[in-house]
């Protein structure tokens, strides 16, 4: 069929607003990002200008309302690595376990009950969460240490170890769905396959399947990771938000502060209009967080990347 | 003379809409919140139709709220600091103060604690670190849990101002907790702790010290000799109009029904008539 040349250029504009419109839609979520990243960034920068990155990374001096104020962050930091790493290392087996079992070892009706209520954990806000914690574990912990081996005394039950517990609670049901789909999607032929050559249950699992799903596994892992290390609230409630680095480092048992924790706590104080440092400082903590953040997705990226290139060569 | 009309038209608009809408909004301290609320609860029972939202989001936010305009009093536990004045002024906000109650910070710790009372000089090295057992200060043997409320509170300033001063600094082991009732609650479950929280909050399940041999109650301050109690106040943006709701509810502090209330929550009438 011919058209007209206004006709064709009629239709050819249509197409092109369309394809804006898409284009501008989609491009709103990236955006949103990138201007998150810069207003951040740009209140966070006058911080290192005005106290030095020196201070803020290398001292354990967290005194911002002090005059003269001290911004030494390095025991924030090592409170947010400490609680996200027992978090972790309690909820990463924990998930990993437990969604193997529902995918390939538990009844099917047992797993369609269990993955609903292991997925609701999810849907308890945090800040009931910490009130949890902070009235049911926090005095279990302090009245458990008595019967403990040794009976040694836990003197204040608000510590990393109520912190990361709640935190890993926190993070499973992210762990156990995630992986439990990526288990799922390995899919029937493949674990057909595997039992037609005669290898037992447990060799499929653990010789086809996990390899097979290793990918989702790790991402699974990962947005554990990054639950735990961004959750606000249960830690300012029951990690006791003291600005120390335990010691021995891996007390547990002892009170510590997270960089979530002291950005929420702190911004009430630490508007433009009161010290400006203590303000810019905690732009400079989202920035690292945000950073870190970055830097655990562009790894999950990477690893994913060349484990699918290897199971393709292999 | 055309400026005459326009001020007239502006002055005009703002009396209609103060008497049409009704509306208050504060917002600010914790500690004087529980206050604000049972004013704005009793005045709003007896004038039905106007509306007053009473905010608590610590005397810094409220300080805040009053310099950018979104709020009409600001409830703080403390005096305004010299930056926000000098912020205020910068902005043409002129803030008023109006003490409203007087209140106390007792020093608690738990019931089970043989400690009775102890002096300023004695907190103050609990709190910076240098007591860390009881037994040190005549208690039982048991390491001391310093709890503080956080550095963005009115209490915390305030107990730092009556009991630090300027150069001491917290010890880094001490837990910080983001209200009064939190700092009570952590209190009557740990034994070794000792923390600090307004008078109304102090309740049996926790033990009031003395200081400086002083039993904190409302007798002790008003008399002034409790040595770690302060004035409350709430700040207008200059002196309100008489007829104002602000003025209203301000004056409640001073009537036979506020003194009541204040009593209630615990805090301490501002004596006289």
């Amino acid at each position: 069929m011919l058209l007209s040349p206004g006709e064709r250029m009629r239709r050819r504009l249509a197409e092109l607003a369309g394809r804006g419109v898409l284009f501008g839609i989609t491009s709103v979520a990236a955006l949103a990002v990138l201007a998150i990243i810069f207003f951040i960034a740009r209140d966070a920068l006058p911080f290192f200008t005005q106290v030095g990155a020196r201070e803020f990374f290398l001292s354990t001096e967290w005194y911002p309302a002090h005059q003269p104020p001290r911004f030494g962050a390095a025991a924030i930091f090592a409170g947010s690595l400490l609680v996200t790493a027992t978090a972790v290392l309690l909820a990463v087996p924990l998930g990993l376990f437990a969604a193997l079992c529902m995918s390939d070892v538990l009844p099917f009706g047992v797993r369609q009950v269990l993955k609903p209520v292991i997925e609701m954990l999810a849907a308890i806000p945090s800040v009931v969460y910490g009130f949890f914690a902070l009235t049911v574990v926090a005095p279990l912990m302090q009245n458990g240490g008595s019967w403990l081996p040794g009976q040694f005394e836990i003197a204040s039950g608000v510590n990393a170890l109520t912190a990361s517990l709640i935190l890993g609670v926190m993070a499973l049901p992210t762990i156990v769905s995630v992986s439990e789909d990526a288990l799922q999607a390995a899919g029937r032929e493949l674990r057909e396959g595997s039992y037609a050559l005669g290898a037992t249950r447990a060799e499929t699992l653990f010789k086809v399947v996990i390899p097979a799903s290793v990918s989702g596994l790790f991402s699974a892992v990962l947005l554990g990771v990054m639950r735990a290390m961004g959750e606000t609230m249960v830690v300012w409630m029951a990690s006791g938000n003291a600005a120390q680095i335990p010691r021995p480092w891996y007390n547990l048992l002892q009170p510590v502060r997270t960089l979530t924790a002291t950005i929420a706590g702190d911004m009430g104080e630490a508007d433009q209009m009161t010290g400006s440092a203590h303000y810019h400082v905690l732009f400079a903590m989202g920035l690292c967080l945000l950073l870190v953040s970055f830097a655990c997705n562009l790894a999950g990226e990477w690893i994913v990347a060349r484990q699918r290139k290897r199971l393709r060569g292999g | 003379m055309n400026q005459n009309v326009v001020m007239s038209v502006v002055l005009g608009i703002s009396v209609v809409s103060a008497h049409a809408q009704g509306k208050l909004v504060m917002d600010g301290s914790t500690t004087v919140g529980p206050i604000a609320k049972a004013f704005a609860e009793t005045y709003m029972r007896q004038n039905p139709g106007v509306n007053i939202t009473v905010s608590e989001s610590g005397s810094g936010n409220g300080a805040k709220a009053l310099l950018n305009g979104t709020c009409d009093i600001a409830n703080l536990s403390r005096h305004l600091k010299e930056s926000e004045k000098k912020a205020m002024s910068e902005k043409g906000v002129k803030p008023v103060a109006h003490v409203v109650a007087f209140d106390a910070l007792p020093v608690i710790v738990h019931p089970s604690n043989r400690v009775k009372g102890l002096t300023v000089d004695q907190i103050r090295d609990i709190y910076t670190g240098k007591i860390t057992n009881w037994k040190e200060i005549g208690g039982g043997d048991q390491r001391i849990v310093v709890i503080s409320r956080d550095t963005n509170s009115g209490t915390f300033e305030t107990f730092k101002e009556l009991v630090l001063g300027n150069d001491s600094k917290i010890v880094a082991s001490a837990e910080y907790t983001g209200s009064n009732g939190g700092v009570r609650q952590r209190v009557q479950m740990t034994k070794g702790a000792i923390g600090y929280a307004g008078l109304g909050f102090v309740d049996r399940s926790v033990k009031a010290l003395e200081v400086n041999g002083v039993v904190p109650s409302a007798e002790s301050v008003i008399a002034k000799q409790y040595p770690i109690s302060r004035e409350l106040y709430m700040f207008t943006n200059g002196e309100p109009a008489a007829d104002s709701l602000a003025a209203k509810l301000l004056s409640m502090s001073r009537t036979e029904k506020g003194r009541e209330i204040i009593e209630e929550i615990g805090y301490v009438p501002v004596p006289g008539k």
